[in-house]
């Protein structure tokens, strides 16, 4: 059986249909092949499966597609105009702060979801608003310097 | 140098930020079924029969596989495993069976109905008693397997390797030692958990050729693994590897490519899929042996270390076809960074029934040198001389030999340790502002030399483009480390062309040229060799062609910022573009055609070591040194730690790029503090008690330590640019550090990872009771 959604998705409206046990992460990335959130546990332990829903960051994995009805979901496809990338994605490159790119989505749109709540975070708000989002390769050291210069740069 | 010694940004980083490099789970191909496994409910049974009547029935589940259809052995340097059991298993959650249906979700409900009849086997899941005599034999058949020749299984036993070093004489030695002592050591298996799972998708289409996109480390090594076991020509295999989402060496070797192939040879051309999910990942993606060590140490009451008595026991578990080399390459190291004249030292690779171990960054490493480096302090405490002093006396330095009696030409080791005293005293006592709270600091040292056999091969193509652009081709795999930059900055160096005008392309065993493997923190050296060598040739190619076209000899000439220039006359000087695909003559004939620079590398004179000794002048290519120092507080009423402050230094040999270096050593330190503080893959009776990142903790971002990252560069001559390996090296000094801090502080002993809140409490109320 399958439900009729309606919702927006990277700026654009779309109307979509979705059986009631489908995970969101799995209708965006089977069906709308928006691979940039990432099945890295598919329990919510992980965070590389973060988007924003109504502007916070959420673990699609632990959402249902259904919910999304009503709500304005953005996804890493949906942060850069074209080629013109985000600035936490410019400071990303910039500063290192990735290495295999698995976490990075995730990563990034948790820091986004934390500076539309908060523009001007300390380093240690940055540290907890990441801390559901696993990197295995970084250390985590310069994500956080690349946050904290969007911070900066901003005040 | 223009371009290598910069913080070049990564190549692959907008790829990476916008989430548009496709991993292998990202890949969707027509018709493309979807894989479920079926996985051992036993940690060591015979098979007595497989029902797969009911799961055939399924509506959606196109085809059903086992070992029988497939029951050639494979392995890398022991031919030990199947990719489904045959006959047996011999780990809880080894596969059994593998469906393809249309849907994953129909995949898994045909596993489900899938009937297996086990007959029970004796079971042994400590590496210590599976050496005993009367232990349960997990491969009877072991002196029947094939095995590469360095390496040597002791047939009717579990012990799948046996690597001795026989150096001097020990017992005469521990006679005239002023002092002896003796401890022991274990470090547990561990997971490496990169955030990537594995995921592979198999095609065969009907020539019978067969295609496979892996996210794996080596698509070569993959590729020969896959040929052997299914009878297929090379020529007949393309494996691609399009992206990795980290790896730490659990994507080295094969895993799952060999479950999924088997589907797509009966699936009439559908691609099929299979992606691991966190179970498998930590129960079926190799796991890091489990350790027991011991050592019987000779020491002068002036601290000098006249002899070492020492045994590694692995736990490889169920199959040990990469693990085998761990044991090897820990014999090469057998007392880490000491130059100790007499080392008698056996290292056994044994079977268990827990896991597949393999590779783990480091590759034996952590697990030899946390005994080691936790040894050292022990015998310095007891002899009352300060940690750092018995290091520096023992410590092996340029003149001196290694545990195989190799001679030392270059050794950074002492100037690391030095250059982290300028940012760390070890002797400054800081309060904690908590009155629970002990501050407490520790060092260790680490070493490591790539792991890998002597003749491995690396090779690289570069063609230039028509406007002066060029594409640089190499099967090295940027699996987080940043290979992709490094070596693109190696063409950029040699060739005089901006980074940004060179493409690197990867990972296509039909387009881009071999590579043995991505592991041992060996592509920067190796694959970096060939790259500079594809491009000297490149360089050559268009010194010729400009030496023709200016008339000035080629020694007067050489490559600047995309053009040909006279080292005399500088207005002397031809584009790059304008020499790509050969040179037009003044008549309007052209020559030589399109320039294509080849180049290939194998590591100089390594050379196999004694069998009876385990001694050789030159077993490995290099070794790469490095020290750590770190301060951590612990609070002696929970147990907790919580590492604050590391200063780390290594000797890189160059720093090619800072910031992707640094971000190596951050990574490692980080992944080392939870190998040393929580990090531990739980059995009972065999069973995984902890396989998810709930019950199995990773460091998080408020686990970060404050990290101070310095280099030595001394030259490693045989290497690109003086550049040695760093990436697994720097993770080795972090447990024992950490150690070292917590029980000299204390004044306790843990002499096992990881250092739980529970022993750190229990080794306090121990001190308390004496
Ligand atoms: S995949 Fe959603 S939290 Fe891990
Ligand atoms: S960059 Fe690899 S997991 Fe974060």
């Amino acid at each position: 059986m399958k439900y009729k959604i309606n919702f927006i998705l990277n700026n654009e409206n779309v109307e979509h249909e979705v059986e009631a046990n489908r995970t969101l992460l799995k209708v965006l990335r089977e069906d709308f092949d928006l691979t940039g959130a990432k099945e890295g546990c598919g329990l919510g332990e992980c965070g590389a499966c973060t988007i924003l829903v109504d502007g916070r960051p959420v673990n699609a994995c632990m959402m249902l597609g259904i919910e999304a009805d009503g709500k304005e979901i953005l996804t890493i496809e949906g942060l850069s105009n074209g080629t013109k990338l985000d600035e936490l994605q410019l400071s990303f490159v910039n500063n290192g702060a990735l290495q295999c790119g698995y976490c990075t989505p995730g990563m990034i749109m948790s820091a986004k979801g934390l500076l539309k709540e908060n523009a001007t975070p300390t380093e240690d708000e940055v540290k907890e608003a990441i801390s559901g989002n696993l990197c295995r390769c970084t250390g985590y050291k310069k994500i956080v310097e690349a946050i904290m210069e969007v911070v900066e740069n901003n005040k | 140098m223009k371009y290598v010694g910069t913080s070049v940004n990564r190549v692959d980083g907008i790829k990476k930020v916008t989430g548009d490099l496709k991993y292998v789970d990202d890949l969707k191909f027509p018709r493309m079924l979807y894989a479920a496994v079926k996985r051992s409910t036993r940690p060591h049974a015979k098979i007595i029969h497989i029902d797969i009547s009911k799961a055939e029935k399924l509506p959606g589940v196109k085809v059903i596989t086992t070992g029988k259809d497939f029951p050639k052995r494979v392995g890398l340097y022991l031919e030990d495993k199947n990719f489904l059991a045959v006959d047996k298993v011999r780990y809880m959650g080894e596969a059994v069976a593998a469906v393809a249906a249309e849907t994953e979700e129909i995949a898994h409900e045909a596993v489900k109905l899938i009937e297996i009849e086990y007959e029970d086997l004796p079971i042994v899941t400590n590496a210590l008693d599976a050496m005993k005599e009367d232990a349960p034999l997990i491969h009877p058949d072991l002196g029947t397997y094939k095995y590469a020749s360095v390496f040597a299984p002791k047939p009717d036993t579990n012990i799948s390797n046996h690597y001795k070093v026989r150096k001097g004489d020990v017992e005469e030695a521990f006679k005239k030692a002023d002092y002896i002592f003796e401890n022991d050591f274990y470090v547990p298996h561990i997971q490496h958990c990169p955030i990537e799972n594995h995921s592979a998708i198999a095609s065969v289409d009907r020539e019978g050729s067969l295609t496979v996109w892996a996210s794996c480390q080596s698509p070569y090594a993959v590729r020969l693994a896959l040929s052997v076991a299914f009878d297929i020509p090379l020529n007949k295999i393309r494996v691609l590897s399009p992206a990795v989402g980290g790896g730490f060496g659990s994507k080295a070797g094969t895993t799952l490519e060999g479950i999924v192939i088997p589907l797509a040879m009966k699936s009439k051309g559908r691609p099929v899929k299979l992606t691991f999910s966190r179970k498998d990942e930590f129960i079926n993606s190799f796991v890091r042996q489990g350790m027991h060590s011991k050592f019987k140490t000779g020491v002068m009451k002036n601290g000098k270390i006249i002899a070492i008595k020492d045994q590694y026991v692995w736990d490889g578990g169920a199959y040990t076809e990469y693990g085998v080399n761990i044991t090897k390459a820990a014999g090469f190291a057998a007392v880490g960074p000491y130059d100790i004249e007499n080392i008698w030292c056996d290292s056994y690779c044994v079977y268990t029934n827990h896991p597949v171990g393999g590779p783990y960054r480091g590759f034996g490493m952590s697990e030899i040198q946390f005994g080691i480096e936790r040894n050292m302090n022990i015998i310095a405490n007891e002899l009352g001389i300060d940690p750092i002093e018995i290091r520096r006396i023992n410590a092996q330095k340029v003149g001196g030999r290694t545990a195989t009696n190799a001679p030392i030409d270059t050794c950074g080791l002492l100037d690391c340790l030095d250059q982290v005293l300028e940012d760390f005293d070890p002797n400054e006592k800081v309060e904690s502002l908590s009155p629970n709270k002990v501050r407490a600091k520790g060092i260790a040292f680490g070493m490591k030399a790539p792991s890998m056999p002597n003749n491995v091969a690396s090779s690289a193509i570069v063609r230039l483009n028509e406007d002066g652009t060029a594409y640089l081709l190499v099967s090295a795999q940027d699996i987080g480390q940043g290979s992709d930059t490094a070596l693109t900055q190696f063409a950029a160096e040699v060739l005089s062309i901006p980074p940004e005008k060179i493409t690197i392309k990867t990972g296509d065993t039909d387009h881009t040229p071999y590579e043995w493997q991505t592991v041992a923190s060996r592509i920067t050296y190796c694959a970096g060799n060939s790259v500079i060598n594809a491009c000297e040739d490149a360089k050559a190619q268009l010194l010729e062609l400009a030496s023709l076209k200016l008339g000035i000899y080629k020694r007067d000439l050489k490559l600047e910022d995309g053009y040909v220039v006279s080292t005399i006359y500088p207005d002397k000087k031809v584009a790059i573009a304008d020499l790509s695909l050969g040179l037009t003559m003044p008549d309007g004939s052209g020559i030589h055609g399109p320039i294509i620079g080849r180049g290939v590398f194998i590591p100089p004179n390594v050379k196999d070591h004694d069998h009876e000794t385990g001694l050789g002048d030159k077993p490995v290519a290099y070794w790469t040194y490095g020290c750590q120092g770190v301060d951590i507080e612990v609070d002696t009423q929970t147990g907790n730690i919580k590492v604050l402050n590391v200063v780390s230094s290594f000797d890189v040999g160059k720093v090619v790029n800072p910031t992707l270096v640094e971000g190596q050593i951050e990574g490692a330190i980080v992944q080392g503090i939870g190998s040393a503080l929580w990090e531990e893959l739980k059995f009972k009776d065999g069973k995984p008690l902890n396989p998810s990142f709930v019950d199995y903790k990773i460091p998080t971002a408020n686990d970060m330590p404050e990290m101070i990252i310095k280099f030595i560069e001394n030259e490693e001559k045989t290497g690109p640019f003086g550049a040695r390996g760093v990436s697994e090296p720097a993770m080795i000094p972090s447990a024992p550090a950490i150690a070292n801090a917590l029980c000299d502080a204390l004044g306790i002993t843990i002499n096992s990872l990881p250092l739980t809140p529970e022993k750190v409490l229990n080794a306090m109320k121990e001190k308390n009771n004496k």
